[in-house]
């Protein structure tokens, strides 16, 4: 048991920041103070987390290259485009959802979702979001793949960038850039499907009549997409990105992350030693260093220095180790998603134990299921009118020829329905008073009617008159309810009627 | 000295910057190289940003910038930006009657917009800001109108004033009845007062003598402000048995109207407005809630 403590401890020790490279002082007098930049070359991999990963890229880039082209009939009154941010006319249409302006709101409770959803997959598996999910990820990933088409798998590839430029080698990575270009081109490019109709927006820009803040956003995510995705890449999460250091905050000693099992895997050794130990009995490793796991890393890390800020949980090591225990003949899952518990647990003999259900994430799942309850019954409940009004602020009575007196309203009406609406105006908490509305002619019956176009407001003065035999208090609460005379669904609102 | 700052943190790996302050030492965590040259490239902007805009100040002056963009011309180029965008909607108004205007709800919130601002600078020092009036100045919210209170009588005075010299303007006042020619004495000043109160419901003096002060109504008011009181709108006289006083209905301050007389002056706005937001402070003035109807 000295032994493996004494392993134990040697894995610990090991340095944990792999990101800086050895330092190298230029002279004794001079230490570094800017680390140059290590160019990582990450191999190609095949297996079960390299699958998920093709699966999510798939997914997520396929949502958001074709959603803006997905179609929903919403009749004459509204768009036909399945998900807008219609700017001009401040509305937010998502499938059967039509936001407005002031029910922004529903945005904060998503912030807030995400958030929490970001905790719990933080708590139960790590940097989930980092590893398969985020964008700078994604993008990433389809741009090495493009960078291996092209430019050959990592030995080909490093092989080349070290050779003098040729020909072919120049004609090779022009077509990279020029891929890279093009995808990220179209990333901007679908972006700004979103705020517009985009089958128009399409021909537009292809005739060049869209609108210049469309090419100028196209521009600008062409730029981001081609320098985040083509070149900057990991240093985005390791220097850029606050995630990893409030991730690392958030974390705790049972979440799953992608582990080196090192009392498997030490101490190290080749093959043929481990074969040779094995058979004096002595404890020999199952990691023969053979490096695959810092090959197919995209960040160029070394996951056996342990958790690590560089380390985005992608995953691939877990395939490159897997690939090559399977040659081996030793069992896989060397790299697992494990936790550091399960390590000790195994070296004192015990059993391994995975806790999903622990205070933390019962926590962020209620808390989801609560804002998300909240939101849901919201939306569910909200109505299709409303009812906003402003006293006149001065005068804040009128005193009328026959001694009434009079307050003046500001009204404004929504509606929310994708069609004309009649509505009417109903004041009680006054004994005998009336209702005026300003600049609206009775109809042809003697019914006064507020007709409010689809999908809009209207504003409306209503002047409120009392003509009680005992004058009214200096305040007095008084309900406006509106009332849609067709369907009957009412809103109301309160104000006061104000007197000497 | 030279090996102190290889020096490699057991804990951490990290080297370190050689600094110890007892016993402390200060790890060495690089920058990335990139981040320097972004630094650089943000030193760059900057000159090139002196370049383009207006950045130096010289003894009388500054340098211009290549691209000659200033604030002020900004201003007027947003300014003229703002007047382009409304200018078909102020097209409509000219165009438009003031009861086209009330009648089209899109061109009325337009035009209440316009009088709102129009009002504000114009009118509320005198009116109040929402049109509430104060002593000797008419309130704009009530169904009492001086002179009228359709669109037409509204817009004649809004143009052409009252008793603002304007010879279109609306004249006639409520001329002094005490004082130096004294065609009424005190006495009947007094009780004349005590039975203009009464038109109104309001409680006359102990001992007034209602029927002396009516005779007196009848051969030196009624001419204006007729046989009833109720006044009449062509020579600007109110009506007297109505609840609204526009000086006050306290004895004092009728005794003082007829005394002294009244004569306040509403000035004439046109050629210092514009034709549509004339109109628009029209329809705003009559959708305050006291515009009569056509």
């Amino acid at each position: 048991m000295t032994q493996l403590e004494e392993l134990v401890r040697q894995a610990e020790v090991k340095p944990a920041v792999a990101a800086a490279p050895p330092v190298t002082p230029d002279d004794d007098d001079d230490i570094p103070l800017y680390a140059p930049r290590r160019k990582i070359y990450p191999q190609r991999v095949q297996g079960t987390f390299r699958r998920i990963k093709w699966a999510v890229l798939f997914v997520t880039l396929g949502i958001y290259y074709l959603l803006p082209f997905v179609r929903w009939d919403r009749g004459p009154n509204a768009p036909g485009q399945a998900v807008l941010v219609d700017f001009p006319n401040r509305r937010f249409y998502f499938f059967f959802i039509e936001l407005w302006p002031q029910e922004v709101y529903y945005l904060t409770g998503l912030l807030i979702l995400a958030a929490i959803t970001l905790f719990l997959m933080n708590a139960v598996a790590g940097r989930v979001w980092c590893g398969y999910l985020c964008p700078q990820t994604v993008w990433t990933d389809l741009f090495f793949a493009i960078e291996r088409f092209f430019e050959g798998d990592r030995r080909e590839h490093m092989k080349s960038d070290a050779q003098k430029w040729t020909v072919s080698k120049a004609a090779y990575k022009a077509a990279k850039h020029f891929t890279w270009l093009m995808v990220a081109w179209w990333t901007g490019g679908a972006w700004v499907l979103y705020f517009s109709d985009a089958p128009t927006l399409v021909k537009d820009l292809a005739t060049g009549n869209a609108p210049f803040v469309a090419y100028a956003w196209i521009g600008i995510l062409t730029f981001t997409t081609y320098a985040l995705a083509g070149h900057m890449r990991e240093q985005v999460c390791l220097y850029m990105c606050p995630w990893p250091r409030i991730q690392a905050a958030l974390t705790d000693e049972y979440a799953l992350n992608v582990t080196y099992r090192y009392d498997r895997g030490e101490p190290r050794c080749s093959v043929k030693k481990a074969e040779q130990l094995r058979a004096q009995g002595a404890p020999a490793g199952d990691c023969v260093d053979c490096l695959q796991c810092v090959h197919v890393c995209p960040t160029g890390v070394d996951i056996r220095d342990g958790a690590n800020l560089g380390c985005i949980q992608c995953g691939l090591c877990i395939d490159a180790c897997d690939a090559v225990m399977s040659k081996l003949g030793r069992p896989t899952r060397l790299i697992a998603y494990d936790t550091d518990i399960n390590i000790k647990q195994r070296l004192e003999g015990k059993a391994p134990f995975v806790r999903i259900v622990r205070l933390r994430t019962l926590l962020y799942a209620g808390i989801i299921a609560v804002v998300g309850g909240i939101m849901l019954y919201a939306l569910a409940t909200r109505d299709s009118e409303g009812i906003n009004v402003i006293h006149d602020r001065n005068p804040m009575f009128v005193r009328m020829s026959d001694g009434a007196l009079r307050n003046n309203y500001t009204i404004r009406i929504v509606n929310k329905r994708l069609k004309s609406r009649d509505f009417i105006i109903a004041v009680e908490g006054l004994p005998t008073t009336l209702v005026d509305f300003i600049g609206v002619s009775p109809r042809p019956d003697g019914r006064l009617l507020v007709n409010v176009g689809p999908d809009r407001t209207r504003e409306v003065r209503v002047a409120v008159t009392d003509y009680g035999a005992t004058p009214p208090a200096a305040s007095t609460t008084i309900l406006f309810r509106l009332i849609d005379i067709d369907t009957g669904e009412v809103a109301e609102t309160r104000d006061h009627f104000f007197g000497p | 000295m030279a090996d102190e700052h290889r020096d490699i943190d057991a804990v951490t790996g990290t080297a370190t910057t050689g600094h110890d302050w007892d016993g402390i030492r200060e790890l060495n965590t690089p920058l990335p190289r990139w981040w320097l040259w972004l630094f650089y490239a943000t030193i760059v902007w900057a000159v090139g940003y002196w370049i383009v805009y207006p950045a130096w100040p010289l003894l009388t002056s500054h340098t211009p910038g290549v691209t000659g963009w200033a604030s002020r011309t900004a201003v007027v180029e947003d300014l003229q930006g703002l007047k382009a965008q409304r200018g078909s909607m102020l097209d409509k108004l000219t165009s438009s009657t003031e009861a086209e205007i009330a009648g089209n709800p899109q061109l009325l919130d337009f035009a209440r917009a316009q009088g709102r601002v129009a009002f504000a600078d114009n009118c509320a020092p005198c009116h109040g800001a929402g049109g509430g009036g104060t002593k000797g100045y008419p309130n704009l919210n009530d169904d009492d109108w001086l002179w009228g209170g359709k669109m037409a009588d509204i817009s004649l005075i809004l143009r052409h004033g009252v008793r603002s010299g304007d010879d279109k303007g609306r004249q006639g006042n409520m001329p002094p009845f005490g004082g130096r020619d004294a065609i009424l004495k005190p006495n009947e000043i007094s009780a004349v007062a005590d039975f203009t109160r009464s038109l109104s419901g309001l409680a006359p003096d102990q001992g007034a003598d209602l029927a002396f002060g009516k005779k007196l109504f009848a051969d030196n008011c009624a001419a204006c402000h007729g046989d009833a009181g109720r006044g009449n709108r062509e020579l600007g006289a109110p009506n007297l048995t109505d609840k609204i006083w526009l000086y006050g209905s306290d004895k004092a301050t009728i005794v003082q109207g007829i005394q002294q007389g009244r004569g306040g002056v509403m000035p004439a706005w046109q050629g210092r407005l514009s034709e549509p937001i004339l109109k628009a402070l029209t329809v705003y003035v009559h959708t305050f809630g006291g515009g009569e109807k056509e």
